[in-house]
């Protein structure tokens, strides 16, 4: 397997360091890496789940609008972020693994290494107060 | 591949009487394949070959890993740079902003150096290099960024089966959240697998690294870990630390070593060694 680029090598360290959730996904949306906390919210512990394709992890956890309608993967942050390449931000509900639905807010990013190499975003969300 | 060790210091030139066996010059590695001449960094090492490079050679490709001033030092002091019949090209690390052109000047003008790049007799030519893959005469050469303050890259230099690697400067632990254990969450890793031969930073024991945590380097025990890791079949221990003495770094290596059971060599790194691949 090769080895991933040292911009994403240092996110996956930093989201590790982190006490805030933290996704991590390559130019593909390939789910690399998410973090305890992460798991926490997500209901999965990415030991048991290893990397995911964006198919996979933009529909397990039913991500539903204010009104409970399911939102299609590209309504979603981190989706938006891997197509144009530049931050996003939103909340939208997810019906979590443990069957609890949970409010997050999401702020996305690019990860644009040196000089000028695309190689795929960050996540970082947190669960807010339902209303 | 020949491979001649010009210098193996880390940090700071180091010519103490002490530092006699493994040498005080700080980082300078000559690879000769054919008519090929590369060398890999311009530290204080440099100055030494660059005396001692016949008139034969007519072209140079210098590749620098980095910047820092141990890895740059030495180019100033480097004649081939002030022979209008030998083209030397030095390529280094792509930045952000700054192109390395600039970078580099920043080393050759006042009030550091008192030559400026353009009044040598021969411009340099550049060439800026990221995660790259690229060949100079016979060899094939990839770079990858590693984990170093600052824009720093690894070279793999490979031709037929051989494959030599050289990461001088490289903090290991504190890009792999799970080193040694995952070869695709490690820096260099595509670097260094399975090279015939590899120099790496191991300027440090792990009791050490652990106060100088996100300088750049690497302890012993890692450096051999990450050797072991990349299956490489020998280990040359490189970037010594200037404050410590033939005696210190001999020291070290059998603290280092000795419940390790290593089924590839590791050596202390020594200026004036070769290696023929």
């Amino acid at each position: 397997m090769a080895a991933q680029p040292l911009e994403l090598i240092l996110g996956r360290q930093f989201g590790d360091s982190l006490s805030m959730p933290v996704f991590l996904v390559d130019p593909k949306g390939n789910l690399l890496f998410y973090n305890e906390p992460a798991e926490e919210i997500l209901g999965l512990r990415f030991g048991e789940t290893g990397s995911m394709k964006v198919e996979e992890w933009s529909t397990v956890f039913k991500p539903t609008d204010i009104d409970g309608n399911p939102l299609p993967p590209e309504g979603l942050p981190l989706v938006q972020t891997l197509g144009t390449q530049k931050p996003a931000h939103g909340s939208f509900y997810i019906d979590n693994l443990k069957g609890e639905r949970v409010l997050i807010t999401v702020t996305a990013f690019p990860i644009v290494g040196r000089p000028d190499r695309y190689l795929g975003a960050m996540a970082m969300f947190w669960k807010s107060p339902l209303v | 591949m020949k491979i001649n060790v010009w210098g193996c210091r880390g940090s700071l030139p180091s010519p103490d009487p002490e530092n006699y066996k493994y040498g005080g010059n700080t980082s300078c590695v000559q690879v000769i394949e054919g008519d090929t001449c590369i060398i890999l960094d311009g530290g204080s090492g440099i100055q030494r070959l660059g005396k001692q490079l016949g008139p034969e050679i007519k072209e140079i490709h210098i590749l620098l890993t980095h910047l820092h001033i141990d890895h740059t030092m030495g180019l100033g002091f480097f004649l081939p740079l002030y022979n209008p019949n030998v083209i030397v090209h030095l390529w280094g690390p792509s930045a952000t902003v700054e192109p390395l052109l600039q970078r580099l000047r920043r080393y050759f003008s006042a009030p550091l150096f008192p030559v400026r790049l353009n009044e040598l007799p021969r411009h340099p030519i550049i060439h800026e290099v990221d995660d790259s893959e690229f060949e100079i005469g016979g060899v094939k050469i990839r770079s990858t960024y590693v984990c170093h303050p600052g824009p720093t890259l690894g070279y793999r230099l490979s031709t037929g089966n051989s494959v030599f690697a050289y990461i001088p400067d490289h903090e290991l632990s504190l890009g792999s959240p799970n080193f040694p254990n995952e070869p695709e969450w490690t820096s260099g890793y595509e670097i260094a697998k399975d090279a015939d031969l590899l120099f790496h930073d191991a300027e440090y024991t792990a009791e050490e690294y652990a106060t100088k945590i996100g300088w750049g380097h690497s302890s012993i025990e890692d450096a051999i870990e990450f050797a072991r890791l990349c299956r490489v079949k020998k280990l040359a221990l490189f970037h010594h630390d200037p404050m410590n003495s033939d005696l210190r770094l001999e020291s070290m290596f059998q603290e280092c070593t000795r419940n390790s059971k290593l089924d590839f060599e590791v050596e202390l790194c020594a200026e004036g060694n070769t290696y023929d691949l």
